[in-house]
């Protein structure tokens, strides 16, 4: 069993095989990530280049220790110290980085489909590590990881995205991954950042939250993007989090075991409440920890798919 | 068409014997961890913990180690090995550790194995049993316990299927 492409850019293009081949790897580096040395030899001597057009903390990081622990050398490209400021294109930039010998591309770009582009330039792996309101595959990689670790099963799930799903690379990655496995996934918020339309994909779509949480085995809640504050999207962030925001009370309607996930970075006090992040039914900080055993695994699986 | 070399009754008397030099080298079973190297080392490592129990009535920690991620071939390989569990559940440093291996032959994967026991712990000493040797070593790699030495060509196959992976016990050329 391998991946059928030497990049990874979305989930949508994934087969469920390919999928469960990357959270079965992933298991074996969680327990490395449980030693006292935690690193392995696997891809000593290729390099790895992150190209981070946007900023990001925790998947910057969590892809550059997943690399030094598989013992490839890093380059970060700062891009606002490069030439990328001179006016550089994309492609050139790229490009010259490849010249430079690196074998794997970590990319992550303000417009959708930058990484797609790129990948068609270049003969080294390009991993998305999100790129505009696209796909964010390695964090629907790792939530399906910590799901299934969590549960058990990905199949017959009823997991619940709330919040800010419009403008959301997670969520649509989620709910490819998640529609594949047969899960039910339930899409809450207000219309202007949970259209209806969603629904053709395979999803429901709620604007009553206490009703979309009904039953619910995972509750996922997104980051309200501040940067959206005051483009009409919904009136106030103070209104927001009493409509949408995850409290003690609302998470009582999903089942009594439900987990509680978030992509991070939150926003504590407006889409969810501190008792509720830090409460044992939070598995944010694992997500955290998980993500890093996924990244593990796609740069290990994808370091097989040369020509 | 396949040659048999070993039968069920075979591999259990090989196996029943190397318990009893495991023994005799150690002094009996004090301070012993067995660690099978996936897959078919794991199940060999669990059937000498059992008869070491028969014999000396003591419980000898068996783990799994997945050498993947220390394997020298990555780079030429096609497709990435599958990831299996790594479960090792005593405490390696100081201990005495039998590393249990189906097949002996280039020595590469003991190699890795060596790697991966010493990012896990710092073992008293690293002993190998193997339940064939069959020879054409790359490395200077050389087995402690031997069920069965067995003259092969390089391009004959060697295959140990166990009843752990729902096959008959037997060991096979062709």
């Amino acid at each position: 069993m391998k991946l059928s492409s030497k990049d990874l850019l979305g989930i949508k293009d994934l087969s469920k095989d390919e999928i469960m081949l990357v959270l079965d790897t992933a298991s074996g580096f969680k327990d490395v990530l449980r030693r006292d040395i935690k690193k392995v030899p696997a891809l000593r001597g290729k390099t790895a280049v992150n190209l981070f057009f946007e900023p990001s903390t925790r998947t910057k990081t969590s892809f550059e220790l997943a690399e030094k622990r598989l013992s490839l050398d890093v380059v970060n490209f700062a891009v606002t110290t490069s030439s990328v400021v001179k006016g550089e294109s994309i492609i050139d930039t790229a490009l010259n980085v490849q010249a430079l010998g690196a074998e794997f591309m970590v990319i992550r770009h303000p417009s959708s489909g930058v990484p797609h582009l790129v990948s068609t330039h270049i003969h080294a792996s390009v991993i998305n590590a999100g790129d505009g309101i696209n796909e964010h595959p390695t964090q629907a990689l790792l939530d399906a990881f910590t799901m299934k670790e969590k549960t058990g099963r990905l199949e017959g799930l009823i997991v619940a995205i709330v919040g800010d799903v419009l403008h959301s690379r997670v969520a649509k990655s989620d709910c490819y991954l998640l529609t594949k496995f047969g899960a039910e996934v339930r899409l809450i918020g207000p219309p202007t950042l949970v259209p209806l339309e969603m629904q053709s994909v395979g999803v429901r779509v709620f604007h009553d939250m206490e009703e979309g949480l009904r039953d619910t085995d995972v509750v996922m809640m997104l980051r309200i993007q501040m940067e959206r504050q005051g483009r009409g999207f919904f009136p106030s962030t103070l209104e927001y989090a009493r409509y949408w925001g995850l409290t003690t009370e609302r998470l009582s309607m999903a089942k009594k075991d439900a987990i509680v996930m978030h992509p991070g970075p939150m926003n504590r006090g407006v889409e969810i409440v501190s008792e509720i992040a830090d409460s044992p039914r939070s598995v944010i900080l694992e997500q955290v920890t998980n993500g890093l055993a996924v990244r593990m695994a796609v740069l290990y699986l994808l370091a097989g798919m040369k020509e | 068409m396949p040659k048999e070399l070993l039968d069920k009754k075979d591999i259990d008397r090989v196996l029943s014997r190397m318990a009893h030099e495991i023994l005799e080298r150690n002094k009996g079973a004090k301070g012993l961890c067995l660690v099978g190297i996936q897959r078919g080392g794991v199940h060999l490592a669990k059937r000498l913990a059992h008869r070491i129990k028969e014999i000396e009535n003591k419980d000898v920690p068996v783990g799994s180690l997945d050498i993947a991620f220390y394997r020298d071939d990555l780079s030429i390989r096609k497709e990435q090995p599958q990831v299996r569990r790594t479960e090792v559940p005593c405490e390696l440093s100081d201990q005495k550790v039998v590393l249990v291996d189906d097949v002996l032959f280039t020595g590469r994967s003991i190699r890795a194995a060596l790697d991966a026991l010493m990012d896990i712990g710092r073992p008293a000493s690293i002993q190998l049993a193997v339940l064939i040797d069959r020879g054409h070593r790359e490395l200077p790699i050389k087995a402690d316990f031997v069920g069965k030495n067995i003259p092969t060509a390089i391009n004959e196959n060697v295959e140990v299927s166990l009843e752990e992976e729902g096959k008959e016990d037997r060991v096979t050329i062709e």
